[in-house]
């Protein structure tokens, strides 16, 4: 895909997390907007993924360990065939496949259940790790939050990675820089991430995460590196492409209301003929 | 006597593990640094391939678990019963019950019986715990032969499974002819005056508690419910509705785990005088298992014991 045409695909996944969180009236646009680039690309571009087959034993898998993004992932989901569009304002509703955070036993196409802090990256640890037990060559994907990195698990899961050199195991870190209580340097400071990440032994690379050509070559750089796990640290705006909501902690876990939906549409709408 | 033969269930468990690893491709055994105390180590010698010492986290050893059993491996958690089901139990929820994984998680040393170590080490919560998770199977085997067949069914089951073993050397009670299921108690004694459902280290003293009641006049009912969930529900039943009184022994807190299952079941269907035999909610202390045993009443003298009253 061209970057222009990842660019309309982040736009419109980015149109739905604005979509599925004002339907549902709850939800977390923050985040979700601050990951959508990253996730298109994933879907659209780097996974070995087919919509219609999502079991197969030998694809690549995605875990989002930050769950509450799962406006984000659903959205890049529905774009790219798992399930109908329409079904993206079902979010949080009684009987709808799309939980509040991703649940396998509800949504073929999900690779885990996910939405308690630091379990998610645990679990994609251990996934790479059957790859390697039954000699497959399936690569996992995992996304954290920052404010996620205060969890302890996630470094537990951390050192078992580079221990066990889980080379096929890429480890990407949305650092939007806010968490609800505020900014994560200020609230309890994980920072610095990519040294910390260097000292329990992964390859690390730092990214804008809103310019492809950065993502392409660093998951370029991931497939290549051999012998121990990747993290790509990416830099992000929360609640990038809709004015109002940019770098601004309160948008973590709120819905917007109609007046505001209009806007955030508008805006949306404008970066399409950018 | 003494010619009966004694193992520890972990033993049983470690060499069950080491003798199905053949016939399970798909079997993956996880540890937590404490491969020589949960005696995964006899597997490890087999198939150091498919060991996986995860270190000292335990949380962590759970999700690798689930995302084992995620890509179709049917994977083994180790570590003791404090750390399984205490240190791990969001992990446990929500990384490998909620998706409906298919994980076991072999929990050794639980009970006071883990002996010197104290209360610290001394798990008398987690049927409670691992219990009150929807879909959980929650298994506490009496034997050696229990436990080795427990661990085929865990394999054979599909979804999660938590395993209790202990750590002392426990008598053999159960004979080769014996089949272990999912779900289902054993009469091990038949009787009519009074029902003893008891599982794991308490079987041996319930069986001896019996048969001293016998010598003065009452006939007591031994079952042996090593499954706790799903409780043999029918069996208890049959059992209450010729005896009329239940007493349920256990290695554990007398809140939320065995005797609190059979009472569930027994005040909704059929209510009978019930006593409740194991940690009177309280935490346990340092000392020789066979001591804290009999201090704490788990022993036959110390059911025998409690059940004359209960019968007063």
């Amino acid at each position: 895909m061209q970057n222009k045409e990842l660019k309309r695909t982040a736009n419109a996944v980015r149109k739905d997390i604005v979509t599925e969180v004002h339907a549902a009236k709850s939800g977390h646009p923050g985040g979700s907007l601050s990951c959508a680039d990253l996730m298109t690309y994933l879907y659209f571009e780097e996974m070995n993924i087919n919509p219609e087959d999502p079991a197969n034993e030998d694809r690549d898998r995605f875990v989002l360990s930050k769950g509450h993004c799962a406006p984000a992932l659903y959205a890049v989901m529905a774009e790219r065939g798992y399930f109908p569009k329409e079904e993206l304002t079902t979010l949080r509703k009684v009987g709808s496949r799309l939980q509040g955070h991703p649940s396998i036993i509800y949504l073929p196409g999900l690779d885990m259940s996910t939405g308690s802090l630091g379990q998610g990256v645990s679990t994609a640890a251990g996934m790479a790790l059957a790859a390697k037990l039954s000699g497959k060559t399936y690569r996992v994907y995992t996304l954290l939050g920052d404010g996620e990195l205060e969890e302890g698990e996630v470094w537990e899961a951390a050192m078992f990675s580079a221990a066990k050199k889980l080379d096929n195991l890429t480890v990407i870190v949305d650092n939007n820089g806010l968490q609800i209580d505020g900014r994560i340097a200020d609230v309890n400071s994980p920072y610095p991430i990519d040294e910390k990440f260097s000292a329990f032994g992964f390859h690390v690379i730092t990214i804008n995460g809103h310019e492809f050509d950065e993502i392409r070559s660093a998951f370029k750089e991931a497939r290549e590196t051999k012998g121990c796990p990747t993290a790509i640290i990416m830099k992000t705006t929360k609640g990038k492409g809709v004015s109002f909501m940019e770098d601004k902690a309160g948008w973590h876990g709120t819905a917007p209301n109609d007046e505001q939906y209009a806007i955030a549409m508008k805006d949306l709408e404008e970066a399409d003929h950018e | 006597m003494s010619e009966i033969k004694k193992i520890a269930t972990r033993e049983s468990y470690g060499k069950a593990l080491a003798e199905l690893g053949a016939e399970f491709p798909q079997l993956v055994v996880l540890d937590a640094d404490l491969a020589n105390a949960t005696k995964t180590e006899l597997f490890k010698k087999v198939y150091p391939e498919r060991h996986i010492d995860c270190g000292i986290a335990e949380s962590n050893m759970m999700g690798i678990a689930a995302g084992l059993a995620a890509a179709g491996m049917i994977p083994f958690a180790s570590t003791f019963a404090m750390f399984a089901a205490g240190r791990a139990y969001e992990q446990v929820r929500n990384s490998i019950a909620y998706p409906r994984l298919n994980v076991k998680i072999g929990a050794t040393h639980a009970g006071i019986s883990v002996g010197e170590d104290g209360a610290s080490h001394q798990c008398l919560e987690d049927f409670a715990l691992m219990r009150v998770i929807p879909g959980m199977v929650v298994i506490c085997p009496a034997d050696d032969i229990e436990a080795r067949q427990a661990v085929r069914a865990a394999i054979e089951y599909n979804g999660p499974v938590y395993l209790r073993f202990g750590r002392s050397a426990v008598p053999v009670i159960n004979d080769d002819n014996y089949t272990f299921q999912i779900g289902k108690g054993h009469v091990l004694r038949s009787g009519k005056d009074v029902t003893i459902v008891a599982n794991g280290i308490t079987v041996a003293g319930a069986l001896e508690a019996a048969e001293r009641l016998a010598a003065e006049g009452t006939d007591a009912e031994v079952i042996n419910i090593s499954t706790i969930k799903p409780l043999d529900t029918e069996l208890l039943l049959a059992s209450a509705a010729k005896t009329g009184k239940v007493v349920t022994c256990e290695e554990h807190s007398i809140i939320g785990g065995l005797g609190s299952a059979v009472a569930e079941c027994l005040s909704e269907s059929l209510p009978v005088r019930m006593l409740r035999i194991g940690v009177r909610d309280r935490f346990g202390e340092s000392g020789p298992a066979a001591e804290l045993i009999h201090k704490y009443q788990l022993d036959g003298e110390g059911i025998y014991t409690q059940i004359k009253d209960f019968l007063k």
